[in-house]
């Protein structure tokens, strides 16, 4: 039952997927053909940075400058003042040790500050480099514990996620045979979903209750990230499930627990499942290479699917948003033409975000709960 | 900084924190909630169960009045019709015991006429005797009052005898 459901779910967000990754195609063809018509004129005269950014509008880099991480966190920009969040940058040198410093030292990059700086271009673009005393950027990068503006979303969501449910728990112990009211009214369906739709069927009525606390705050915490980040108003708005690293965290929670909970048949299951034939197993082990390497594509695959479809429903409205600056490049009258167009299609697509937010929580904690039960082994 | 290059700090920061907030929650909103909920599901079980034997044993004590209602009337036509019967052989016992007792004092009455009129019988006989003979008496006095006359009678007496 439940693999039938998430092939189902898997379908639905391939075709998201899909569609975003044509029209990210699309955009980023766009933003070449201007990139490198940018470069030409870079190339006749050399410009610095600042004149660059005044050639006009590059769709590719506006996309990804809004979904990728920061130093600080960008709240708006009043004609050329930028108004943002200072967060503070944790480094550790190799050679100079532990840096401890507000972002606003950078200046949004413009600035070197203890001869850190945010590198502009190169493999390492937006992040932080270390310069050597005569100012040359050095090979390795100091390690960064920096609160980026992901984790500082996260701690947001954090906040909310405590905010909400501790005092709800309250009334869960303090009145515990009453009916459901307010915001509890709302969640206790959600948490009788994760227990009764998710848990119990895919782990088994013997070890659900075990994995319910990580599947609830996993639940939770991914959908609450999820719709904090179509919000666009600080201080909502950042796209953390969107970060690869965000989900991998997640995901490997799910890996540890896994491999940590994992019974004698599991581990039977992957390096001498019984069903197989002998010769498939022996001489050369191809079964438990492939079940072997399972393990690790399954929590991979979490990572991969929850960060694509959060970064795409970021991307595709921001495409459509692209447009409008791109067809005023070429005519204003375009640009407010297609401006109606693209604000119906970028509220279509949130409303769609607003799906996918719910199913790609669902679909990350069924999964989890899945290889839980995969496991325990109590559900063949 | 990219979309797909994993960033060892923010890593580290989403380890501790998703780490430190399942523990939290875990302690105190997922034990206490889910708790709640499951104690919650049992006591609605247990009242749903308590309803049910309640309807059942009103159901019964109906039952078990109706049926103590039929008894008491069968109990009732039952009083009543020993009551009838009773009633039906008190009167015939009494009729019968009237009737005997009826049949006896007639019989006694039969057997005192009976006696009476044997007494009379004799009486009268005894009566009816004495006057025979004082009439016998008289009429032998008369007949025997000459000499002819009693001649004549004594033959005829003996000749009656000799024949005889």
């Amino acid at each position: 039952m439940g693999t039938d459901k998430t092939d189902f779910m898997s379908g639905r967000y391939k075709y998201t997927i899909t569609v975003a990754l044509a029209l990210v195609i699309i955009v980023c063809f766009q933003s070449n053909s201007f990139s490198s018509g940018n470069t030409d004129l870079q190339a006749t005269d050399s410009s610095s940075e600042e004149e660059q950014e005044e050639e006009g509008f590059n769709p590719g880099e506006m996309i990804m400058d809004h979904v990728v991480d920061h130093y600080s966190w960008h709240i708006v920009t009043i004609g050329d003042t930028e108004v943002s969040l200072p967060l503070p940058v944790i480094l550790y040198s190799e050679d100079r040790g532990f840096f401890c410093f507000w972002s606003s030292h950078f200046d949004h990059g413009h600035e070197t500050y203890k001869r850190f700086r945010i590198a502009q271009e190169g493999a390492n673009k937006g992040n932080i480099v270390e310069l050597d005393e005569q100012g040359n950027v050095e090979e390795d990068l100091p390690l960064d514990f920096s609160i980026t503006k992901t984790i500082a979303a996260v701690f947001v969501s954090i906040f909310i996620l405590l905010g909400i449910f501790l005092p709800i728990a309250r009334r869960y112990k303090r009145q515990p045979n009453r009916a459901p009211k307010g915001l509890q009214s709302l969640l206790e369906p959600l948490i009788l979903f994760v227990r009764d739709e998710i848990a119990r069927p895919s782990i088994g009525e013997k070890h659900y209750e075990k994995y319910m606390p990580f599947l609830l705050t996993v639940f939770f915490f991914i959908l609450l990230n999820n719709l904090l980040g179509l919000i666009p108003i600080f201080p909502a708005g950042a796209n953390t499930t969107g970060q690869l690293t965000v989900t991998m965290a997640l995901a490997l929670f799910t890996f540890i627990i896994t491999q940590l909970n994992g019974k004698r048949e599991y581990w039977q299951e992957i390096f001498n499942p019984p069903t197989v034939p002998w010769w498939l197993k022996f001489p050369l082990p191809l079964i438990p290479l492939i079940e072997f390497v399972g393990i690790f594509t399954k929590p991979f695959t979490l990572m991969i699917r929850l960060m694509a479809n959060i970064s795409a429903g970021h991307i595709v409205p921001l495409a459509f948003f692209a447009l409008i600056f791109i067809f005023g490049d070429m005519n204003p009258i375009a640009g407010y033409g297609i401006s109606v167009f693209s604000l119906a299609f970028t509220v279509f697509l949130t409303l769609l975000d607003l799906l996918v937010a719910f199913i790609q929580a669902y679909v990350f904690t069924i999964l989890s709960a899945l290889y839980f039960g995969m496991a325990v082994g109590e559900i063949k | 900084m990219e979309l797909i290059r994993p960033d060892f700090g923010l890593l580290f920061w989403m380890l501790v924190s998703f780490g430190i907030v399942l523990l939290i929650l875990r302690a105190f909103a997922w034990k206490p909630i889910l708790n709640a909920l499951k104690n919650r599901e049992k006591t609605i079980q247990e009242r749903l169960e308590v309803a049910r034997n309640a309807k059942k044993e009103l159901a019964e004590i109906e039952f078990g009045n109706e049926r103590i209602i039929a008894l008491a009337k069968t109990e009732r036509a039952n009083i009543l019709r020993e009551a009838q019967e009773t009633k039906n052989k008190i009167i015939e016992e009494a009729r019968e015991e009237a009737r005997k007792e009826a049949s006896k004092i007639i019989e006694q009455a039969n057997k005192r006429v009976e006696k009476q009129k044997k007494e009379a019988e004799e009486d009268i006989k005894n009566q009816i005797a004495g006057l025979s003979v004082q009439i016998a008496e008289k009429v032998l006095k008369e007949r025997l009052s000459d000499d002819q006359r009693q001649k004549e009678y004594i033959n005829s007496l003996v000749n009656e005898i000799t024949i005889n």
